[in-house]
């Protein structure tokens, strides 16, 4: 699968104070981008602008999917997101919640995926729990999990070890790898662990984008 | 071409609900207790007096209208509140979303306006219903109406910081063609007049479901988005 990211002039404003502007990049196939910026430097602003969860002031966000433009209200199909904001559906256990989204996706829900990735983030053995007595970190897995179900040739990770402890954080590690492998990957971080696996970086407090 | 939304996806949000609903019973409660303190109230105010047929056919769709802006916004100010919305959006179009809230909206509503007309007729005397058929078509063609302007009413407010407040005062304009209309057709049906006479408010009733439905259809993403 052939993806292409491209990002134009884009601008934010949110109370009439500027967060960023005029950014600019491209992401193809097997490259990961960081995302970087001190506190309030609008990381996570522009992780939700490529993901379609807020619209830019200005400019646009353009993504091809084998040469062909995908329009914004189907992006959802082919793009992962992560982040510590997330929330999943309390009331609900672990598998529920990954059934659903597969079925709510349009994709169809396969058991031995669903029960190779909650054995893939470690919560196998609480896969009927309810979400609502988990951890946060045990929450945290289970984005990824719920991130991965219908394998996104882009995954978006704000704060990827937001949360985890050692065991999680380098499941996560693999999977940044795998990812990086088979399709993209956008990082919104300041650890320098995250960012040593992606290929490109824009720091948003320079309003700089440079190429390793 | 693509479609304007997934069925089977908006089915898959209404069932979400409904168990969501069943869990931790957010608006099923509200609902209920509104409907049974609404026409207690009503029998205390009533009394031994006899409420002339205009006065009874008001205080029906008063009571539905209060009790429908007491537990419908919950479908969107739920997902607020709890922080769900930015999931949904990440795996759903806007108009699946729409729609499969709408269906929720819409078989919740179905199911109190039968409890609030079976509990009105058992509690008020005087509320002798002529023409059945008028009356169940108002009743039906009420609830679809109310139920698709409630929706998209729900998920302009659920953005605002006065939830509560905003709703129904929101809903008054929106609602009122549509609450004349009903109270009328009900009017009729407690007169008992012909099938025939009461098409032209049949009529609009459905284009009032058409109208706000292609609306909330055409706004939703922006509603939804920011």
């Amino acid at each position: 699968m052939d993806i292409k990211l491209e990002i134009h002039n884009i601008k934010k404003i949110f109370n009439g104070r500027k967060v960023f502007s005029d950014i600019n990049f491209q992401l193809e196939n097997k490259s990961a981008l960081a995302i970087t910026g001190r506190n309030g430097s609008g990381k996570s602003t522009l992780v939700k602008i490529l993901a379609g969860l807020l619209s830019p002031t200005n400019g646009r966000v353009d993504f091809y999917l084998n040469g062909k433009s995908i329009d914004v209200q189907n992006r959802y199909q082919y793009f992962g997101f992560v982040a510590p904001y997330l929330q999943l559906y309390d009331e609900f256990t672990a598998i529920e919640n990954l059934e659903l989204f597969g079925r709510i996706r349009g994709i169809e829900v396969d058991k031995d995926n669903i029960d190779f990735l909650l054995k893939r983030v470690n919560l196998y053995e609480r896969k009927d729990s309810y979400v609502r007595e988990f951890s946060s970190g045990m929450k945290q897995r289970l984005k990824y999990a719920s991130a991965l179900l219908h394998k996104p040739p882009l995954l978006i990770l704000d704060e990827p070890r937001s949360n985890l402890d050692s065991e999680g954080i380098s499941v996560v590690y693999q999977i940044i790898q795998e990812q990086k492998q088979s399709g993209c990957l956008v990082v919104a971080t300041n650890d320098s662990d995250d960012i040593q696996f992606c290929n490109q970086e824009i720091d948003l407090n320079q309003f700089r984008n440079r190429t390793k | 071409m693509n479609k304007i939304f997934n069925i089977n996806s908006a089915l898959t949000i209404f069932i979400k609900d409904f168990r969501s609903e069943l869990r931790t019973r957010y608006a099923l409660n509200a609902l209920i207790m509104f409907v049974i303190t609404t026409l207690a109230i009503i029998l205390f105010a009533v009394a031994n007096e006899t409420p002339s047929i205009e006065i009874s056919a008001g205080i029906l769709w008063i009571v539905i209208f209060f009790s429908a802006m007491s537990g419908m916004a919950r479908t969107f100010v739920s997902e607020e509140e709890r922080g769900t919305v930015m999931t949904l959006h990440l795996i759903a179009k806007p108009s699946t979303i729409f729609f499969g809230k709408l269906l929720f909206n819409l078989i919740l509503l179905f199911l109190m306006n039968i409890f609030t007309v079976v509990l009105y007729i058992i509690l008020i005397p005087s509320f002798i219903v002529q023409n059945a058929s008028i009356f169940i078509l108002t009743v039906v063609l009420g609830t679809i109406g109310l139920s698709a302007a409630s929706t998209i009413i729900a998920a302009i407010i659920a953005k605002s910081n006065t939830k509560g407040t905003l709703y129904p005062v929101l809903s008054f304009p929106i609602l009122l063609p549509l609450l004349m209309i009903v109270i009328k057709s009900t009017k009729s049906a407690l007169e008992g007049v012909e099938f025939a006479k009461a098409m032209g408010d049949f009529q609009v009733m459905i284009a009032y479901f058409v109208v706000i439905t292609a609306v909330s259809y055409l706004l939703f993403d922006y509603v939804w988005k920011d």
